[in-house]
């Protein structure tokens, strides 16, 4: 579904992402795993056209969306959620989704407001509060929530359970693994191994913007050395 | 001079100065909502005011005075402006939004002269001046004493524009999207909207507002080259007062700026100008970031 193929990303003069190549194939949940500053975040706004790469291709569905702009991404079913958990602050809940809701070109209206809240009851609760008067867990799940609205068939999630109370940790993992059964195709950069193990169906290792290693979850999670070596353990 | 009539100086004077606070709120809202959503701060925002009461002259005299031009000035004259506005946006400032502030600054300040020019050329260096239809001239009494009937219109107008404005930036999707773009444009378009339209639409919003308050002003004063400069200034100041990009902050500044002229007025009409400038300077001491919740 996404053919990542050795892109070189900068910001400015720094030369951040070498050679990067990775593909995730429809319905797949694959995981970049990496430590801070390796070069996670960069590779999927390098995907969603925010940091549009200098060199290499990226393709979606087969066709070409290098340096593509983001609001055209997500029309063609890329949904983005991004790493800082930026909500619209000034915005309720209820409007943060509001404006976000579309259905992209040949897709389908799977989710809307009624089943978004749903999804995430929690939401239902306080849809009139600012988004920026939320707590950590509950932004998290507004940016999930958002991305859902634009109706995506492939979800760029960055980091969703960075600093988050363990119990809200494990709630994000069952909704994400139910976002699975929607059909729904991810790619999930993550430092916390277990939570990317647990919800993987493959790999990616990046460290100092290049890919060290790719294979199987299980093959992942046998090789201690190679996890030594690249993240924290 | 008995107290009951000071009173009721005094409160006249304050109705003229809310009035002209209608005025100075219709302008510093447009100049603030460009601020706050597309980071410009758009000092050709003057030009357009007076763009607008030049435009309503004009309109006015192709009726040939009549009663009905006035009313057909008030419709043309902010469209006008929002055309003009509309073609400057698409042709030159949509290329420019990711440019520094100080980019920004100076090529709206570069426009201000080329719209200076550029009325000099069409509209000539004297003055002109628009009448209020007859339903609105004259004046009516209040506490014992005239009020001048255009100013009651004015004050009319001022609160519905204020609710224009809260309907358009709380109810409508465009005033929510550009209230997350004010924040975070980046991530409204990786929500897939296409920003540039959004930008393009407040800009015409802000600029139909420089328009509309330039038709306002027309009846109650000479159209002049000049005008831009004196309405530049004091809308800065509002929206600094206020806090910038915050329409509501403009409304208060307005409020500031208006009343504390028409006190002046009437406590030491020669240094009557200065009155409002002191009040900036003191809001300015005691909350240097504006009295409202800046957006920036
Ligand atoms: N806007 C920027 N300008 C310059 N350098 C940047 C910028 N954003 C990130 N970098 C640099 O790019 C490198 C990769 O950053 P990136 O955000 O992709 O890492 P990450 O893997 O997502 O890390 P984290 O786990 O901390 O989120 C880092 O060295 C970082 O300092
Ligand atoms: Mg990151």
């Amino acid at each position: 579904m996404l053919q990542v193929e050795n892109i070189h990303t900068f910001y400015g003069l720094s030369h951040i992402l070498f050679d990067v190549s990775l593909t995730v194939s429809e319905r797949e949940i694959v995981c970049l795993l990496g430590r801070n500053g390796a070069g996670k975040s960069t590779t999927l706004r390098s995907v969603m056209g925010m940091t549009a790469p200098r060199r290499g291709n990226i393709a979606y569905k087969g066709s070409n969306i290098t340096g593509i702009k983001p609001y055209r991404a997500v029309r063609l079913g890329i949904g983005y959620v991004p790493d800082d958990r930026r909500v619209f602050a000034d915005l309720s809940v209820d409007e943060n989704l509001e404006i976000s809701e579309r259905v992209p070109k040949g897709g389908v209206r799977h989710w809307d407001r009624k089943r978004v809240y749903d999804f995430f009851p929690a939401l239902q609760y306080i849809m009139s509060r600012k988004a920026g008067l939320l707590s950590g867990g509950e932004q998290q799940m507004l940016t999930i929530a958002r991305a859902l609205m634009t109706n995506p068939e492939f979800l760029l999630l960055d980091e969703p359970t960075e600093g988050l109370a363990p119990m809200v940790v494990r709630m994000l993992e069952t909704q994400i693994s139910g976002l699975r059964d929607t059909g729904l195709t991810v790619l999930l950069a993550e430092q916390n191994q277990k939570v990317a193990l647990g919800l993987s169906d493959r790999g990616y290792i990046i460290d100092n913007g290049a890919i060290r290693y790719h294979g199987p979850i299980d093959e992942l999670k046998a090789n201690e050395e190679i996890r030594k070596k690249y993240l924290l353990v | 001079m008995t107290a009951n009539i000071t009173w009721a100086a005094f409160s006249q004077q304050i109705l003229v100065g809310l009035s002209k606070t209608t005025i100075l709120f219709i302008v510093s809202s447009g100049l603030s909502l460009v601020l706050g959503v597309l980071r410009i701060p758009n000092v050709f925002h003057g030009s357009l005011y007076m763009i607008g009461a030049f435009i309503a002259y004009s309109a006015a005299m192709v009726l040939g005075g009549s009663p009905l031009g006035f009313w057909v000035a008030l419709v043309v004259a902010p469209l006008g402006v929002a055309l003009i506005s509309l073609i400057v946006e698409r042709g030159l400032f949509c290329r420019l939004y990711e440019r520094e502030h100080l980019m920004l600054l100076l090529f709206t300040f570069a426009f201000m002269l080329v719209f200076g020019d550029l009325v000099k050329l069409v509209w000539g260096s004297d003055y002109r001046s628009l009448s209020a239809p007859p339903i609105l001239q004259g004046y009516f009494s209040i506490f014992g004493l005239p009020f001048p009937r255009y100013n009651a219109f004015l004050l009319l107008i001022g609160p519905l524009v204020a609710f224009g404005l809260w309907f358009l930036t709380n109810k409508t999707k465009i005033g929510k999207i550009s209230r997350a773009a004010a924040v975070d444009r980046e991530m409204v378009g990786a929500v897939g909207i296409n920003v540039s339209w959004v930008f393009a639409a407040v800009f015409i919003i802000g600029c139909f507002l420089a328009g509309l308050g330039g038709a306002l002003v027309a009846p109650t004063q000479n159209i002049t080259q000049g005008m831009d400069h004196a309405i530049i200034i004091e809308a800065f100041l509002i929206v600094i007062i206020g806090g910038l990009g915050n329409i509501w902050g403009a409304l208060l500044g307005a409020l500031i700026f208006g009343l504390t002229d028409s006190i002046g007025i009437l406590v030491w009409p020669q240094f009557a100008i200065v009155f409002p400038y002191i009040a900036v300077v003191v809001v300015l001491m005691f909350r240097p970031q504006g009295l409202l919740k800046s957006v920036w």
